[in-house]
C-alpha cells in the first residue's frame, strides 16, 4: 500500500512551520547570548571564579551525581525492559509510568528527603528496637558531601522517563522478532536483548539520555533539597550568586554558567566515547558466539530476580515518599522515634488554605496556559508536515535542544534581557518561558499518535469534497481526542514542575506550589511542606485523570474510539 | 456539451528513482454508468494508480497524462476539487461520528438547510435498508451495513466518479455478492462511471466491463 502524501499545505503558511521551533530556538539563543556575553568583555571573570575555592569541590559533585544518575538509571531501565518486556508485571509497572512520571521534581526530593532523613520515616521505622537511637541520629544523610542522597533522587525522577522513551522505541526496532531469533539460537533473554535488540533501540533513546544526563548534572531544585550545601553544586551555586545581585556576583554567575556549560559538554563527549566503546565491545561479545553455559544462567537468572526487586523497589519507594508527605501534612504530634503519628490535624491545612490556594491559582494558570500554548504549536507544526517528508530528521534534535542547553547557562541571560525591556515579573514572560519546556514534551507525546492516524480516512474525506483544514477540525483531532489530552496533561505536569525558569522569570513575584516548596524546604515546617508537595503531586494527578475521563465520557457511545487511537 | 463520463489520456506514474519502469500507463474511458476494473496483484501499481487519480500521490513519485471528468481536467485539482468518490477495502466510517453524522458529513454544509439535510440522510439510509440506523454508534453494524453506509455516504457528496479500492475483499462470499450487486446498481441509477480496482478476478467478471492491468494491459478473464 502506497503512504499517502502529507496534507498538502497552502504556501501562504509556510513560514510557520519556521516559526514554531524559532519561538523555542532563539530566546535560549537569546539567553545563551547574553549570560555569556560579559566573558568576552572582562576576561577577568575567570580570575575570581578560579579564586573560589568551592570551584573544585562543586565541579566534581555535579559531574559525579550527574553521570553516576544517570549511568544508573540507563542501566536499570535497560535491565528491567530486558528481563521483563512483555511479561505480566511489567505491564503493570507500566501503569504506574504516567502518574510516576507526573511528579514535579521538588516533590520527589521532597518525599525523598522526608523518607531518608535521620529523623525521617526509615530512621523511626528502624527506631529503637534495631538501631537503639530515642534521638534523632547527626548523620548527614541528606545533603551528603557525596551527593548520593541526590543521585538516588534524580534515578527514582529519571527511570520512569527513560522507560518510557524506551517503550516507545521497542515497536519500531522489530524486537519482539529479533528477541525471538536470538533465542532460537540458544541464548538466553538478557544476552539476546543486549545483543540483537539494545544497538537498535540506544539509538533511539540516545537523545533523551543526552537529556537526562544534562538534567542531572545541572538541576536546581532537588539539589538544593537534597545536594551537598558546602560547596553546593555548581548550578545551584550559580543561581545563589545570580540571586545576590551584585554586579561582581552576576560576573561570577555569568563566569561559572560557562565553566559549567563546558563540563558539561565535555560530559556529553566522555558519555558518547563510552557509548562507542560499549558498542564495540557488545559487537566483538556478539561475535565470539552465545554463551550457555552454567555460568550464562545464573547470570540469567540473578538478572531477572535483580529486575523484579528494582520493579518493586521503585514503585515501593514512590508510594512511600507520597505517603510520608501526606502523613505529614495531616500529622498533629509526631516526635522521634515513634512509627507513626501521635495525634492528627488538618491545621496546616486550615491556616495555610489562603496561600495554598493563591500559590496553587498561579501554579494553575501558568500550566493550563502553556500546556494549552504548547499542544496548538505542536499540532500547527505537524499540520505544516513536520515530522514527515525531508524534514523529518531535524524534528527531534531541535525538540530537544531546550532539554540539552543546562537551564542556568541561559536563562539568567534571558532574565537581564526582561529586565532591559521592563518585562520582569509579567505573567506572560513567566508562562512564555515555560513554554520552552513544555513544548518538547507535549510534541514528544502527542507527535506519535498524530503521525499514525490512518491516512485513509484523510483521503476518503477529500474525495466528499472536505478540505484539508476541515479534515484536521472535524475529523483528525476530534479522533485523537484521547492523546492529545494526554500530551496536554504531560505539559501541564511539566509546567507544574518547573522551578527556575519561574523564580528567574518572574523575579520571585509569582509563587507557585514548587517554588514555594522548595523555599520552604530549608526550614523546619514538615506539615506544611507536605501540603505543597502534596499538591503539587496532586494536580498533575488531576490532569491526568481527566484526560483519562473526559475522552471516555464523550465516546461513551463509540466502541471505535476505545484504545485503538489511544 | 462537453464528453460526459471519465477519461484517462496517457496517464504515466513512475517513482523519481527509476524514470524506466512505468508502474501506471492508462489511458482509459469510462461512460456514465459503465464499469472499468484495473485489476493486479498486490505490488502491481494499482495504489498507484488509485494515488494518481484521486491526488495524493506520494512525492517520491512523478505522473504524466491527464484525468478528465465529465470534460474537464482535474489534474491540477486538489483532491477535495476533484469530484471523485472513493470507496475503500475497509469501510472507512469515522468512528467518532454517529451513522448520520458519517452522511451527514458528504453534505456541502449550508445554514438554515437542516431540515433539508435530514431528509437527505434519511433517504440515503432509506435507499441502503438502514432506516431509522440514522443514531448508531457505526462500529455497532454489520460488515455489509456499514460498507453500505459508506457508499451512500460517497453518493451524497454527488461525485462524477466512483472509485473502488477492493471494496469486497473484506466481506464473506454471500455478502459480497449483495453488496457488490447494490454498489453496481446505485451507481447504474445515478449514471456515475465506476472505476473498480481489485486483485479478484470474481469482482473484475461480476462488474461485466472491461478489465486493464495497472499499465493497461487488457486482462482476459
Amino acid at each position: 500500500m502506497t503512504k499517502g502524501a502529507p496534507a498538502q499545505v497552502n504556501p501562504r503558511w509556510r513560514w510557520l512551520g519556521i516559526l514554531v521551533p524559532g519561538l523555542i530556538i532563539a530566546p535560549i539563543g537569546v539567553g545563551l547570548g547574553i549570560t555569556l556575553a560579559p566573558l568576552f568583555l572582562t576576561p577577568k571573570a575567570f580570575q575570581a571564579l578560579f579564586a573560589w575555592p568551592g570551584l573544585g569541590p562543586a565541579t566534581w559533585v555535579s559531574l559525579w551525581s550527574g553521570v553516576l544518575a544517570t549511568s544508573l538509571s540507563l542501566a536499570i531501565t535497560l535491565v528491567l525492559v530486558a528481563v521483563g518486556w512483555g511479561t505480566r508485571p511489567f505491564r503493570l509497572l507500566t501503569r504506574f509510568l504516567s502518574p510516576l512520571l507526573s511528579i514535579p521534581h521538588a516533590a520527589t526530593a521532597l518525599g525523598l528527603a522526608f523518607l531518608v532523613a535521620p529523623s525521617g520515616w526509615v530512621a523511626r521505622l528502624l527506631s529503637p528496637w534495631a538501631t537503639g537511637w530515642t534521638l534523632p541520629p547527626d548523620l548527614m544523610i541528606l545533603n551528603d558531601p557525596l551527593a548520593m542522597t541526590l543521585t538516588l533522587g534524580l534515578v527514582l525522577k529519571e527511570i520512569p522517563f527513560l522507560l518510557l522513551m524506551t517503550l516507545a522505541a521497542l515497536p519500531q526496532s522489530d524486537a519482539s522478532r529479533r528477541l525471538m531469533v536470538t533465542q532460537s539460537l540458544g541464548a538466553g533473554r538478557v544476552q539476546g536483548f543486549c545483543v540483537a535488540v539494545l544497538p537498535a533501540i540506544y539509538r533511539q533513546i540516545r537523545l533523551p539520555v543526552y537529556a537526562v544526563l544534562v538534567y542531572s548534572m545541572t538541576t536546581v531544585d532537588m539539589a538544593m533539597i537534597l545536594g551537598p550545601t558546602r560547596p553546593p553544586t555548581l548550578s545551584v551555586q550559580i543561581v545563589v550568586w545570580t540571586a545576590q545581585g551584585t554586579a561582581d556576583h552576576r560576573l561570577l554567575a555569568t563566569s561559572a554558567a560557562l565553566w559549567q556549560l563546558g563540563v558539561v559538554v565535555l560530559a556529553l563527549i566522555g558519555w558518547h566515547l563510552a557509548e562507542r566503546a560499549g558498542g564495540l565491545w557488545l559487537k566483538s561479545h556478539a561475535l565470539r558466539g552465545v554463551h550457555r553455559g552454567t555460568m550464562a544462567r545464573w547470570a540469567e537468572g540473578g538478572l531477572a530476580g535483580l529486575a523484579s526487586a528494582l520493579g518493586v523497589a521503585l514503585v515501593a519507594i514512590m508510594s512511600l515518599t507520597f505517603l510520608g508527605l501526606a502523613l505529614w501534612s495531616i500529622t498533629g504530634q509526631w516526635t522521634f522515634p515513634a512509627a507513626l503519628p501521635h495525634s492528627f490535624s488538618l491545621r496546616v491545612w486550615m491556616s495555610g488554605a489562603p496561600s495554598l490556594a493563591e500559590h496553587s491559582a498561579h501554579t494553575l494558570i501558568l500550566g493550563l496556559v502553556s500546556a494549552g500554548l504548547s499542544l496548538a504549536m505542536a499540532v500547527i507544526w505537524l499540520a505544516l508536515g513536520a515530522g514527515q517528508g525531508r524534514h523529518h530528521r531535524w524534528v527531534g534534535p531541535l525538540i530537544y535542544i531546550p532539554l540539552l542547553v543546562p537551564q542556568v547557562a541561559f536563562l539568567p541571560g534571558l532574565q537581564v534581557f526582561a529586565l532591559g525591556l521592563g518585562w520582569a515579573g509579567n505573567m506572560a514572560l513567566v508562562t512564555g518561558v515555560h513554554v520552552l519546556f513544555v513544548f518538547p514534551y507535549v510534541f514528544l507525546s502527542f507527535s506519535p499518535s498524530y503521525l499514525a492516524w490512518d491516512d485513509r480516512i484523510a483521503r476518503v474525506a477529500a474525495s466528499l469534497g472536505a478540505t484539508p483544514l476541515r479534515i484536521l477540525l472535524t475529523l483528525r483531532l476530534p479522533m485523537l481526542l484521547r492523546p492529545m489530552l494526554t500530551a496536554f496533561a504531560v505539559g501541564f505536569a511539566v509546567s507544574v514542575a518547573q522551578y527556575l525558569p519561574t523564580l528567574l522569570m518572574s523575579g520571585g513575584r509569582v509563587e507557585t506550589l514548587t517554588t514555594e516548596a522548595v523555599a520552604l524546604s530549608s526550614g523546619g515546617n514538615r506539615r506544611l511542606i507536605g501540603a505543597y508537595a502534596l499538591l503539587q503531586m496532586g494536580l498533575p494527578a488531576l490532569a491526568f485523570g481527566l484526560a483519562l475521563f473526559i475522552p471516555a465520557l464523550i465516546f461513551s457511545n463509540r466502541k471505535g474510539m476505545e484504545e485503538r487511537h489511544a | 456539451m462537453p464528453d460526459p463520463g471519465f477519461q484517462t489520456k496517457d496517464l504515466r506514474v513512475w517513482r523519481r528513482d527509476s524514470p524506466q519502469k512505468l508502474l501506471v500507463d492508462l489511458s482509459l474511458s469510462v461512460a456514465p454508468g459503465e464499469v472499468l476494473t484495473i485489476m493486479g496483484p498486490s505490488g502491481s501499481g494499482k495504489s498507484t494508480a488509485l494515488s494518481a487519480l484521486i491526488g495524493s500521490l506520494p512525492p517520491d513519485f512523478a505522473q504524466s497524462g491527464d484525468i478528465v471528468v465529465n470534460g474537464q481536467s482535474v489534474c491540477d485539482l486538489p483532491p477535495h476539487l476533484r469530484r471523485i468518490g472513493l470507496m475503500f477495502q475497509d469501510d472507512i466510517l469515522f468512528p467518532h461520528l454517529s451513522v448520520a453524522e458519517n452522511l451527514g458529513f458528504a453534505l456541502k454544509s449550508q445554514r438554515g438547510d437542516r431540515k433539508a439535510r435530514a431528509a437527505k440522510i434519511e433517504e440515503a439510509l432509506a435507499a441502503a435498508n438502514l432506516a431509522g440506523f440514522g443514531p448508531r454508534d457505526p462500529a455497532s453494524l454489520s460488515g455489509g451495513q456499514r460498507s453500505r453506509v459508506a457508499l451512500m455516504r460517497s453518493l451524497l457528496a454527488d461525485p462524477k466518479v466512483l472509485l473502488l479500492d477492493e471494496p469486497f475483499s473484506r466481506l464473506d462470499a454471500e455478502l459480497r455478492a449483495s453488496v457488490r450487486g447494490f454498489v453496481l446498481e446505485q451507481a447504474k441509477i445515478r449514471a456515475i462511471p465506476v472505476v473498480l480496482v481489485t486483485h479478484d478476478a470474481q469482482d473484475a467478471r461480476a462488474a461485466g466491463g472491461p478489465v486493464v492491468s495497472p499499465t493497461g494491459v487488457p486482462v482476459a478473464l
